[in-house]
């Protein structure tokens, strides 16, 4: 591996050297580490490209590696990646995907991630995104998560990006039975000319499920972001999403959430609030002298932490 | 030693008539020395505090500090210059902590127990806020202590605090007090204190009532206090 992958997948994973645990590392679309415990075995698919995650009931206190790294510009990819999670577990699964492209040619990683989660288990999935490269070569990512969480079970999920992807579209998909829970925390900043959707369709299906979709974004200069949120309640449950944004610059943000009732005992909740940094914010931080540039950037680093 | 010189504030809004808000004030206030501003509600106390700290520009006179003109420095390079403020209504934020803001106020890297030691100044149980967020979830209170805390840490020449007994209980007052005292004992700083408070007039070294945008009287806390706090002077300026 090379200094550019090792900067990438420390950006993505926080990872110095091999993690400990099961991980599968896929460089410029090639498996180039794997290791599997005698919980979780990770095998390659036949069909197409991607690889079957498959976690036995009863396995607490593991995790899974799988970060991606592309370096090679010009280089484009769809992956299929099903993550088969038994019941009682409790596992850590980071995934996440670096860009370096420093061509003129589009990059371009699209992954699917499928969750299948058993029953009473509980599924903590951190995704980050970074793209960086000198070139003008776009870096471009479509990541799509597909969750199924089973009776009793708990998904909490983080997804970051905070630089360098140009245009991104992440779709997320959920169904929730009875007495499951989902938690998804997203933090978003784009900057230039880039681009970012993120669409959420939450059903919750079971009795006493519930959800809280949490947004934080911050568009600066010319970059343009969309967030939907589309949580249904069909059973007896508890929806909540949030949408927290600040605008800078010539930036634009749309927040449509959309909750939809089908059942007399769901209560939902949305709540979206897009604007500019208070300017008394601005001011208190320039009595303690910092600049204004500085006071923006300790504002903006705060609100994405 | 802080020169205002003829200073002037008006503002015009969008649908009425100019409005003077402060009228040819002129006021010097001498280093190492405790001031208490205080004056009728509306009387221009805060606009005053905020034209020191360069919040709003003046349209016109002049404000002198150290002999300098610093009429059209920014609110950072005032800041730069040894000048404090503390908000009447302090700001919130979210996702930054009360210890990043201490931080920050010091201007170097602080310890936590460094940064513990400024909050149980104004008397929070530190161990208990250090690491909350300044957001909504702070009471009025604890807000406006922490706010002080700040300015303690950033231990300016000058510091101006804005009616810093708003919404505080009786105990962590009798604690403010006590920091009021010790800043102004240690004779090193200045102190401008806007307060309606007979306790912090009582430790003032000398008082200006602002009212109208002028300033209706000033001179030394021993001779102004008696009539001040007496029914008639009373009166007189609080119509
Ligand atoms: N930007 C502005 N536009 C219009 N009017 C203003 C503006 N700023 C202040 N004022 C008015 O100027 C007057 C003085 O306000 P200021 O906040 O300085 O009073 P204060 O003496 O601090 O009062 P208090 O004791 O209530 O805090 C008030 O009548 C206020 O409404
Ligand atoms: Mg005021």
């Amino acid at each position: 591996m090379d200094q550019i992958q090792q900067t990438l997948l420390e950006q993505i994973a926080g990872l110095h050297e091999l993690p400990a645990g099961a991980y599968n590392i896929r460089a410029n679309g090639k498996s180039a580490a794997r290791n599997t415990t005698a919980n979780i075995d990770i095998i390659t698919k036949e069909d197409k490209q991607g690889i079957d995650i498959k976690i036995k009931d009863n396995t607490k206190k593991e995790s899974v590696h799988i970060p991606v790294i592309l370096s090679q510009t010009g280089l484009t990819e769809m992956v299929y990646n099903d993550f088969y999670i038994g019941d009682n577990c409790d596992v850590t699964i980071v995934a996440g995907c670096g860009i370096h492209n420093s061509g003129s040619q589009e990059s371009r990683h699209d992954g699917i991630h499928s969750f299948f989660i058993g029953k009473n288990s509980h599924v903590k999935y951190v995704e980050k995104h970074y793209g960086s490269g000198d070139g003008n070569g776009e870096n471009v990512m479509n990541p799509t998560t597909i969750v199924h969480v089973g009776e009793g079970s708990f998904m909490e999920m983080e997804t970051v990006q905070i630089r360098g992807i140009d245009s991104t579209k992440r779709t997320t998909t959920c169904d929730l039975e009875k007495d499951a829970k989902l938690v998804i925390t997203e933090r978003l900043m784009t900057h230039g000319k880039q681009y970012a959707e993120s669409d959420f369709q939450v059903d919750l299906n079971g009795e006493n499920s519930s959800t809280n979709l949490i947004s934080r974004a911050v568009a600066k200069e010319d970059s343009r972001q969309l967030f939907v949120a589309k949580i249904n309640g069909n059973n007896k449950c508890a929806g909540h999403s949030e949408c927290d944004a600040i605008i800078m610059d010539n930036a634009k943000i749309s927040a449509i959430p959309e909750i939809t009732a089908n059942h007399l005992d769901a209560a939902l909740i949305h709540e979206a609030a897009i604007g500019k940094i208070a300017g008394e914010q601005i001011i208190k931080l320039m009595t303690l002298g910092l600049t204004e540039a500085e006071a923006e950037e300790q504002i903006v680093n705060g609100f994405l932490k | 030693m802080l020169e205002l010189r003829d200073l002037s504030f008006e503002v015009t809004p969008e649908n009425g008539a100019k409005k003077e808000i402060i009228r040819n004030i002129n006021l010097t206030i001498e280093d190492h020395s405790l001031t208490a501003i205080t004056g009728p509600n509306g009387g221009g106390k805060s606009t005053l505090a905020k034209l020191i700290m360069g919040i709003e520009k003046p349209t016109g006179g002049q404000i002198l500090y150290n002999g300098q003109d610093i009429t059209n420095l920014s609110v950072t390079d005032r800041a730069k210059f040894g000048i404090s403020f503390a908000f009447q209504q302090p700001v919130r934020f979210k996702g930054i902590k009360v210890k990043d803001l201490i931080t920050l106020a010091s201007g170097t890297k602080l310890s936590t127990v460094d940064a513990c030691e400024y909050l149980s100044k104004v008397g929070l149980c530190a161990r208990d806020y250090i690491n909350r967020d300044v957001d909504a979830s702070l009471s009025g209170g604890e807000l406006k202590r922490i706010e002080i805390a700040t300015i303690i840490a950033r231990n300016t020449p000058l510091s101006v605090f804005d009616e810093p007994e708003a919404g505080i209980d009786l105990w962590s007052f009798n604690n403010l007090i006590k920091v009021f005292e010790d800043m102004k004992s240690a004779r090193e700083n200045s102190l401008i204190i806007i307060s309606h408070q007979e306790r912090i007039l009582n430790i003032a070294d000398n008082i200006i009532v602002i009212a109208d945008g002028k300033v209706k009287e000033q001179g030394a806390a021993k001779n102004l206090l008696p009539h001040l706090l007496s029914g008639t002077g009373g009166c007189k300026f609080y119509q």
